[in-house]
């Protein structure tokens, strides 16, 4: 007997033609997590049914867990619509919950309005019978130990005892395409992953500084894309060496202009960069307040540089969030790694906090913006970062 | 771009003979040394006669050989292995501040989890232990002495001439453990003059295969097993042996010693050559740890002040050059290494030591390209780091 998943996903707004793209995009992805499963996805009503190999069943539960767009999922029994059947079943999964766990409620939906009993009754009928055969069970609808889960759609009945949550958001893929500009904290790996649930296709751009940042730190970046990449797939990641316009900054600009200035720097890359690839918006991990770079002049000055779209999700988020967040998506633990990245080395002691644009606009006139973007750009290496 | 080796106190390159020899038995020589067969004795073989290979540099007794993983489980073997084996006879365990986490962490283990109380020894400040205060310590209840031959990170070769004596005389029946993973087959190791009871010792710093080792135990020495299982290496190392790791193990040992027989002169003179080439070229520099003149002949570590070790490692790298800032297994720890602490160093030479290591590998012409490259990466990364 295959395994059979339950895959259920929100969005419910979504009406007419947006709603077939997004029923085909999700499709797509499922299909794409559940690759080497050999396993089928079927659409039904408002839901899709995974069938696969009965040996793969927990390692597809937790792949389509990470797919963005789904809501929930469970592993269910299928039935055909017959309560004798029905109520087979649901004696022999119960059978299976451990004996410690004894008070218990069963919970129909019927969407098949055609099914001879209505929910209640489905509920009353099963919940008999279970306490029939196995007389340790209680019945208790405020706080169960374990639900029984019955729906009956217009063909078959599924009967399911856990409910895994998903992500939610949208399906990756749909609305766009983004560069996300990864720093290896763990701010930025949050943001990317915020920008992949409203459905965006993200690119990943790494800055790095080798010699004076560790290959290690390049490491991160990869081993950071391969746990968002449990969303989508694969992502693909860009690095860059900022050491040359590092170096040029040590020489000709004061010390605490430097981070504003490699910040411009960065952002004129990425800008290159989304032209060059036809991405449509950047994802920074910036957010309010927290750091001298973070100021909200900060932020204004350094924009300057660009006319893309930023997108920084993380604006309303505390510093608390984001790291649970972070833990959460599993970036933290790698994020955390005591390898230096750009931005920490050569970390002033005073950064100007407030910078005014003609200032730095006066700094970048003793550069040769051109040649040390041409350098930068030349040391761009790619990878395609898999799940 | 032509690669330059100088971090063999982490691991060396393997002999091109000792690679052949390990494929040949990998693939030919695959059998179980158990096993009755003629596949088993083939196996047996190979084992046994790297067994009398390493023997040979102890007292060429088979029996005193014990092979392990590596110089790791050499030390727990023999520390761990001593103390609980004879700690009916007392619970006092001697050790020095400078000794490899392998043999530190487990006295620190017996430390708290068992019960014993360990001295641990301060060196001076150019790394030496004082036998007059080994002797000092010792006591009835001291049932295990250990103390390294020659130290992994600064090349301080410690009086064990001295050592061993005294602390015989003060006691008879400790054991004394040397970690003899940096000099075996380097350098001559004196047990006799040591009165040593346990070595331990390592294939892969010595041109070999990781994954092979060996503690030498004098004859008679009571030691506890770390494993329980078949009855392999007089069931004091109970597994299936490596056979060809051992075998590669025995033949690098072999031609170690014969390269320092014709070539010790020449690695010393390596050592001075590069160090004198640093000196001519006006650089900045502090040795850590003995003299240029003293300590083991492949070690030498130096600081340059104001720069950070990783960065210089890393712009040495970047030019094919390879060191090591404090000892590869703990190099992603921020904080510095315990041997140099223990030397009382100030901040500043702290956080810029590099340790340039030796094998006979490297060349007189090598010497010189990297003592003007390292020069050069200095005087780059002095304009950065202190404009």
């Amino acid at each position: 007997m295959p395994a059979k998943i339950l895959v259920r996903y929100g969005e419910i707004a979504l009406k007419g033609k947006n709603r077939g793209r997004f029923e085909q995009q999700l499709r797509k992805n499922l299909k794409e997590a559940l690759k080497n499963f050999q396993a089928t996805v079927e659409k039904m009503e408002g839901r899709f049914l995974v069938s696969g190999p009965e040996e793969n069943r927990d390692k597809m539960v937790e792949r389509l867990s990470k797919v963005f767009g789904v809501v929930s999922l469970s592993a269910v029994e299928k039935t055909g619509l017959d309560l004798e059947e029905i109520k087979k079943m649901a004696l022999e999964m119960a059978g299976r919950v451990p004996a410690d766990k004894k008070e218990f409620k069963v919970e129909t939906r019927r969407s098949n309005k055609q099914f001879p009993y209505p929910s209640p009754e489905v509920n009353k009928i099963l919940g008999a019978h279970l306490l029939e055969h196995y007389p340790h069970l209680k019945v208790d609808l405020e706080q169960p130990d374990f639900t029984l889960s019955v729906e009956i759609s217009h063909n078959k009945a599924f009967l399911y005892l856990d409910r895994v949550e998903g992500p939610g958001g949208l399906p990756v893929g749909i609305t766009g395409r983004a560069l996300l500009m990864l720093s290896g904290g763990i701010d930025s790996p949050v943001a990317g992953w915020l920008g992949m649930k409203r459905g965006l296709t993200v690119e990943a751009l790494h800055f790095h500084s080798f010699p004076f940042t560790s290959k290690r730190s390049q490491e991160k970046a990869i081993d950071i894309c391969r746990k968002l990449a449990a969303g989508s797939g694969s992502i693909r990641l860009y690095m860059i060496n900022m050491a040359s316009i590092q170096k040029e900054l040590r020489a000709k600009c004061p010390d605490k202009m430097a981070i504003i200035l490699l910040r411009r720097m960065m952002l004129r890359l990425a800008e290159k960069l989304s032209t060059e690839r036809g991405l449509q918006a950047l994802i920074t991990g910036e957010s309010l307040g927290q750091v001298a770079s973070q100021t909200l002049e900060s932020i204004i000055v350094t924009e300057k540089v660009t006319d893309m779209l930023i997108l920084r999700p993380l604006v309303g988020m505390d510093k608390k969030e984001i790291v649970n967040k972070a833990v959460k998506i599993e970036t933290y633990d790698i994020s955390i790694r005591p390898y230096e990245d750009c931005c920490t080395l050569f970390l002033p002691q005073n950064p100007v906090t407030r910078p005014k644009l003609d200032q730095v606009v006066n700094q970048e006139a003793k550069l040769d913006l051109e040649t040390l973007m041409k350098e930068a750009m030349d040391s761009l290496e790619t990878t395609l970062v898999k799940r | 771009m032509e690669e330059i080796y100088l971090d063999n106190s982490s691991t060396t390159r393997p002999y091109p003979e000792v690679i052949d020899f390990m494929g040949t038995a990998l693939d030919k020589i695959f059998g179980n040394p158990s096993s009755l067969h003629q596949k088993g004795i083939e196996a047996e073989k190979l084992v046994e006669e790297a067994r009398r290979r390493i023997a040979s540099f102890f007292t060429d007794r088979e029996d005193e050989i014990y092979f392990t993983s590596g110089g790791t489980e050499a030390n727990n073997l023999a520390v761990k292995g001593a103390a609980l084996r004879n700690r009916n006879r007392g619970n006092h365990l001697i050790t020095s501040q400078v000794e490899h986490p392998s043999v530190l962490n487990c006295f620190r283990y017996l430390e708290k989890e068992e019960g014993f109380a360990v001295d641990y020894l301060p060196v001076d400040n150019r790394g030496f232990i004082d036998p007059e205060q080994v002797k000092k310590l010792v006591k009835k209840e001291t049932i295990l002495v250990s103390i390294m031959h020659v130290n992994n990170e600064i090349g301080a070769v410690q009086p064990l001439e001295e050592v061993g004596p005294l602390v015989k005389g003060a006691n008879p029946s400790t054991l004394f453990h040397v970690d003899a993973v940096q000099s075996f087959a380097r350098m001559a190791l004196d047990i006799n003059t040591w009165q040593a009871d346990l070595v331990s010792c390592s294939g892969h710093k010595i041109h070999g295969p990781r994954g092979a080792g060996c503690l030498w135990a004098k004859k008679g020495t009571l030691l506890q097993p770390l494993f329980h299982g078949g009855g392999q290496e007089r069931e004091l190392r109970p597994g299936t042996e490596n056979v060809p790791a051992i075998a590669g193990f025995g033949l690098a040992a072999h031609l170690t010693s014969e390269s320092r027989q014709r070539k010790a002169a020449a690695l010393g003179s390596l050592k001075l050559s590069f160090y004198q080439a640093l000196e001519n070229n006006g650089v900045e520099l502090y040795v850590n740890g003995p003299t240029p003149e003293n300590g083991a002949v492949h070690i030498i570590n130096i600081s340059f002040p104001g720069l950070p070790s990783e960065v210089l490692l890393h712009s040495l790298e970047e030019r094919g050059i390879f060191a090591s800032s404090g000892s590869a297994c703990h190099s992603q720890k921020p904080e510095p290494s315990h041997i140099l602490q223990a030397l009382n160093l100030s901040e500043e030479r702290l956080q810029s030591a590099l340790r340039f290591s030796f094998s006979f590998y490297n060349s007189e012409q090598e010497m010189e390209f990297a003592a003007a490259q390292t020069a050069e990466v200095v005087r780059e990364l002095k304009s950065m780091f202190n404009p």
